[in-house]
């Protein structure tokens, strides 16, 4: 079995996100970047089984992204992917997700991967759009939002649990598959030190667009939207603290949500 | 290509889910625009139940997809289910719900239809080019950005629960039924069952109202007072990540960036701190109410009403007033 597992990076969670003065984007100077904390999940479930299943060969990791993402794609060599893909060129910048599917679907193809693994969501765009479009475009099945993950003992297929209102569905799937990964599935562990240097000698290979056979055609035919506009989120209007003892605040508090909120 | 809008209407169970109701509205008005009609597709097994309460939100035309295989979701079939009706209607629009289902299924149309597509989008207008434009939050609700979308080509967008309401006193709509012709794929994907995750209690995303308790309840234990509190307001109960793992409550349960994200009409947030993270998967919430006994608690930044107190004494008295109320 072959895995790949793809890494997006991003700002940081506590990241305070301002906006640029032209509004075409938010201000990126200063931005702390980590490892999208729902392809962290995904990169722990590929070493998980790397590590407990004999019959996975390698776990391939690839990031779309300028130089600096390189620091993802180290992280998550040092937690225990044998190799990695770097996908940097300025005509990628200006691809929407669907767009970022074909090209990864393009590359990706004919590279006798069984296995696909990603967070279920990117935390800066939030679109969630990247797992399900990959798996389209390269018409294979997938699992979005992943918790749990039990492959058979031949390792063809596997049985996943996914989140949804209040339940989890029970899938069964053939190799190959995408898998995206949402929070349960497991935890990464903390890159040490010692194999973040390990890392650094681990092969990354560089693909750009001219190394991709078949691009623009694949690319030209889907998305195409443009995020053009940022805006602060809407000011909520400051809040009422209710004062007094707890049974007359509760009291009151009953009364504000239904007389002036209508909320219940 | 016409300039009707489709609306996948989602159901499981022969019920449809209360956001993809409310994806009429929109659509609606983006009809009135382009000068078409509001079409809804329904895919599944059973669906009479689904279809007349999808007819009541006074839709033009009701097409129906059924097969004994559609009677549980699967992602391809659902997806060649789906891309049948939008060959049979050329809508120029088609919304889908950013529920757990639309968020899984509309990315595969969109590649399978060579359309494009914005997600968790909030407002859709239809721009002078005569494109669709979205708006959507993004960085985890800290910023909002429009989305622009190619004239010439098939515009998808998946809408935010609890963005619109549902429209009512609609009838009459014309009624049709597609075949469902299984696609190469569409057997690879094998749903086993459906297992309800916290027996009967309402899940976070399926609620009007959520009561959320943090790291202050202490104790799995103590969490009944919130039980007791959601129970009087037909709510579901929340947690922060710190109560999750301390393991107070599954992480089913958990609101948040690694959470659910959640748009209830109300959201009490009991004991928790408002970190973040934390306020990414509720900020998006119509009215917030915090409390916490630490008057500096970040959470107080975005409630609409607070109250400085300790909970263990606020929510049993809330309990109690809206007991009284209801007699
Ligand atoms: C990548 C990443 C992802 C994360 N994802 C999430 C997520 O999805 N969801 C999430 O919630 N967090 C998430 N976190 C964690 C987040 O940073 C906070 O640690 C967490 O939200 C804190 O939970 P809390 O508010 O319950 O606890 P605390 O921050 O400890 O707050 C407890 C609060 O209770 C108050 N209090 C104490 N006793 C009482 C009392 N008797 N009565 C009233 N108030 C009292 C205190 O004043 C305090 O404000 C994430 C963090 C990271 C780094």
């Amino acid at each position: 079995m072959k895995i790949l597992v793809l890494v997006r990076q991003v700002p940081d969670s506590t990241t305070t996100i301002k906006i640029r003065p032209d509004a075409k984007d938010i201000e990126r100077t200063g931005v702390k970047m980590v490892v999208n904390p729902f392809d962290e999940f995904a990169i722990e479930q590929a070493v998980l089984l790397r590590e407990k299943r004999p019959d996975v060969q390698s776990v391939t990791a690839l990031i779309v992204g300028p130089a600096t993402a390189a620091e993802a794609l180290r992280t998550a060599l040092a937690v225990g992917a044998d190799d990695g893909m770097h996908l940097q060129d300025d005509a990628f910048t200006a691809l929407d997700e669907l767009q970022m599917a074909a090209l990864i679907a393009a590359v990706v193809q004919g590279g006798g991967y069984d296995l696909i693994l990603l967070g279920k969501q990117e935390i800066d765009l939030d679109s969630g759009q990247l797992g399900p479009a990959l798996a389209e475009a390269l018409d294979w099945p997938h699992v979005g939002a992943t918790v749990k993950l039990e492959f058979a003992a031949d390792g063809k297929s596997f049985v996943a649990r996914r989140r949804i209102e209040g339940a989890e569905e029970v899938v069964q799937l053939a190799l190959p598959a995408v898998v995206t990964a949402d929070k349960g599935l497991c935890e990464m562990r903390y890159p040490s030190l010692p194999n973040l240097m390990k890392a650094k000698k681990k092969p990354v290979k560089v693909v750009k667009a001219a190394d991709v056979p078949g691009l623009a055609e694949a690319v030209g035919r889907v998305g195409g939207t443009a995020l053009h506009t940022f805006q602060p989120p809407p000011a909520r209007p400051a809040g009422k603290l209710i004062a007094g003892e707890p049974d007359q605040a509760a009291k009151e508090l009953v009364r504000l949500l239904r007389e002036e909120a209508k909320a219940i | 290509m016409t300039n009707d809008i489709l609306v996948f209407a989602e159901q499981r169970n022969d019920v449809v889910h209360p956001a993809a109701l409310q994806l009429v509205m929109p659509a609606k008005a983006l009809a009135a625009t382009t000068g078409g009609k509001v079409v809804a597709c329904l895919i599944g097994d059973k669906l009479d139940n689904a279809m007349a309460a999808v007819e009541k939100t006074g839709v033009d035309r009701i097409i129906a997809v059924s097969a004994p295989q559609l009677g549980l979701y699967s992602a391809v079939r659902y997806r060649t289910a789906l891309a049948t009706a939008i060959a049979n209607v050329e809508p120029r629009i088609v919304l889908l719900a950013a529920t757990f289902m639309g968020r899984d299924l509309a990315p595969r149309v969109a590649v399978k239809t060579q359309a494009a597509l914005a997600t968790d989008v909030v407002e859709l207008t239809i721009s002078g080019d005569g494109a669709l434009d979205v708006r959507r939050p993004v960085y985890n609700g800290k910023a909002f950005c429009h989305v622009s979308f190619p004239e010439d080509r098939l515009a998808i967008a998946s809408v935010r629960p609890n963005t619109f309401s549902a429209p009512a006193g609609g009838s009459g709509a014309a009624r049709a039924a597609l075949a469902y012709t299984p696609g190469p794929g569409d057997d690879r994907i094998n749903v086993q069952e459906i297992a309800r995750s916290a027996g009967a209690v309402k899940d976070v995303t399926e609620a009007d109202i959520i009561v959320s308790g943090g790291r202050a309840l202490k104790s799995e234990d103590n969490f009944k007072i919130l039980y007791e509190l959601a129970q009087e307001l037909d709510a579901a109960v929340g947690a922060s990540r710190a109560a999750c793992d301390a393991g107070y409550q599954p992480h089913s349960r958990q609101v948040g960036l690694t959470g659910k994200t959640v748009t209830p009409r109300l959201y009490i947030a009991c004991g928790i701190s408002g970190a973040i993270q934390h306020l990414a998967g509720m900020r998006g919430s119509k009215v917030i109410v915090a409390i916490n006994t630490d008057k500096e608690a970040p959470i107080f930044k975005l409630a609409d009403y607070g109250i400085v107190a300790d909970v263990f004494k606020v929510v049993p008295a809330l309990t109690a007033e809206v007991q009284r109320l209801k007699g």
